[in-house]
């Protein structure tokens, strides 16, 4: 059932480290949630997994990631390939100064799909999956900065799943939003896991609760407890999990 | 009453902004003013339709046809060369490419370029033809031209591409894109308002330039055949006609001068339209 397994994974900027010896495994088609406080490290872990990270200068990373017990982190992974296979969701949306077909579009097309009634149905399939299609499938070749922020969303979300990914991360995807889009989002994303694995990050534990069917917690770049929803939000063995799970302040 | 400090410095400044648009703006319409007052009653159809003719230079008939076609020539062929490697340039003095070190390393070599006076281009084109035996021509005015306008083009350009937010980018390489992708499709598209300012901004220095293609694209009466051939441009027609001793022919330098001005005008106008659609995509 496990999809990714890290392994010692370690990252430092400069001098500084940011995630020390995190082991996790993440299970196939779950919502696995990352919880812990801003600036602990959540978003660094979440862009070692489509290697996005390494694009930063002075990034030491260490320690192994396995996909379906497969390195990630070797001379011979095609890094496009990976990350075509792990979609991410960032904080603020940022759609591609292009046209609302052409962003979903966007991914098929440098993967090599150049037939118009193929990328027709990928853009309009991936619309719908994220919940887009019946607000914008009259003005498809509007710019997609004309669209609002959590329209913008879920327009990113539809790109993401048009390269037909195997894992979703999101970067606090709805923290940006409106509630009313927040809700949306969350309830694609409940829909979404029956095909995909999602890895969420967040500092809101009542959006934790309602997502997560596994729980990890990071607290001053050390996974400090994983585990089934219920273990770690019930009955957490950890006294600082306990701590941040109850709002406690954990001096 | 009590007068807010924070009420008086937000009058202050703004006083002050206003005041200042308007001086850039006076001095606009006063230099359009003034050539248009002097050369107005020179300006003719028959200006921009004809070559000198016999006697131009004393005031008889003839136009400024040779310097219209051979400005738009070496504006134009420079600007299209200059773009041809200020393009490649720009995309690689981003951090994708280039080590920010070196990078930085280049960018000081431009800015020093951009300082050069143009002079300086028109004598070191002059030295490097004299040593191939070339004549001023077409295209020694052309490659000046060009050594002028690249540092502009390449630094304006540099500094746009370098406002593209990094998560635009990201976003592109989550998809799988490759480098190359990322900047020759996102990069470029969210930047393209920005490149063809730097375009019109060189562009502008180059048609209006005469110390560099004094000597190198030389002076004619005649419309060029090849690249080979000297070549007309409109700033050298301002400075000789200027230089003459009769009104009638000093009128028309300003008559060119105007002519030079609603060319450039043009051409930033049209650029401007055709890039409206694209601006319309930019992610802000």
């Amino acid at each position: 059932m496990c999809h990714i397994k890290v392994e010692n994974l370690r990252v430092s900027y400069g001098d500084h480290t940011v995630l020390k010896d995190v082991n996790l495994t993440i299970p196939h088609n779950r919502i696995t949630v990352i919880i812990g406080p801003s600036g602990c490290g959540k978003t660094t872990l979440l862009k070692c997994f489509n290697r996005l990270l390494e694009l930063q200068d002075d990034v030491k990373i260490s320690g192994n990631i396995y996909m379906d017990g497969v390195t990630i982190y070797s001379n011979r992974v095609d890094v496009t390939e990976l990350r075509k296979k792990m979609g991410l969701l960032s904080q603020k949306p940022y759609p591609l100064p292009m046209s609302i077909y052409d962003n979903v579009a966007y991914g098929p097309r440098i993967h090599g799909i150049k037939k118009k009634n193929i990328l027709n149905e990928i853009v309009e399939k991936n619309l719908k999956a994220s919940g887009l299609w019946e607000e914008v499938k009259a003005r498809l070749k509007n710019p997609a900065s004309s669209l609002s922020i959590g329209q913008q969303q879920r327009l990113c979300l539809a790109r993401c799943l048009a390269v037909s990914p195997e894992v979703i991360l999101c970067d606090e995807p709805t923290s940006a939003l409106d509630p009313f889009s927040a809700q949306k989002i969350e309830e694609t994303l409940s829909d979404l896991k029956k095909e995909y694995t999602i890895v969420l990050v967040t500092h809101n534990l009542r959006r934790a609760k309602r997502l997560a069917d596994y729980v990890g917690f990071i607290f001053l770049g050390e996974l400090i407890e994983h585990g089934n929803k219920r273990i770690i939000f019930e009955n957490p063995r950890n006294e600082r999990t306990r701590a941040y799970i109850s709002g406690e302040s954990y001096l | 009453m009590k007068i807010k400090w924070s009420h008086i410095e937000e009058k202050f400044f703004k006083a002050l902004m206003v005041a200042v648009t308007f001086i850039v703006l006076g001095s606009l319409f006063a230099v359009i003013g003034v050539i248009v007052f002097k050369g107005g009653r020179a300006l003719s159809l028959s200006m921009i339709t004809q070559t000198p003719r016999g006697g131009y230079y004393l005031g008889k008939e003839g136009g400024v046809l040779n310097a219209i076609v051979g400005s738009l020539y070496l504006g134009l062929g420079a600007t299209a060369l200059s773009l041809l490697f200020s393009l490649p340039i720009a995309f690689y003095l981003q951090k994708e490419y280039l080590h920010p070190r070196i990078a930085n390393l280049v960018r000081l070599s431009l800015d020093v370029l951009w300082g050069v006076p143009s002079i300086i281009y028109g004598v070191f084109g002059f030295t490097i033809m004299l040593y191939l035996g070339l004549r001023a021509s077409l295209l020694g005015g052309i490659t000046a031209l060009t050594l002028l306008e690249m540092p502009i083009m390449v630094r304006a350009m540099d500094e746009i591409l370098k406002m593209v937010p990094n998560e635009l980018k990201e976003a592109s390489y989550t998809v799988g894109a490759t480098r190359f992708e990322t900047m020759f499709t996102v990069v470029s598209r969210q930047a393209l308002p920005g490149i063809v300012s730097a375009v019109i901004l060189a562009f502008g220095r180059g048609i209006g330039d005469a110390a560099s293609i004094m000597f190198t694209a030389g002076y004619t009466d005649h419309i060029p055949h090849s690249l080979f051939d000297p070549v007309a441009s409109l700033p050298l027609a301002v400075f000789f006609q200027l230089g003459t001793p009769f009104r009638e022919v000093q009128e028309r330098a300003y008559a060119s001068a105007v002519i030079l001005l609603v060319m450039v005008l043009l051409l930033t106008v049209s650029s401007r339209l055709l890039t409206r659609r694209a601006a319309k995509y930019v992610i802000r």
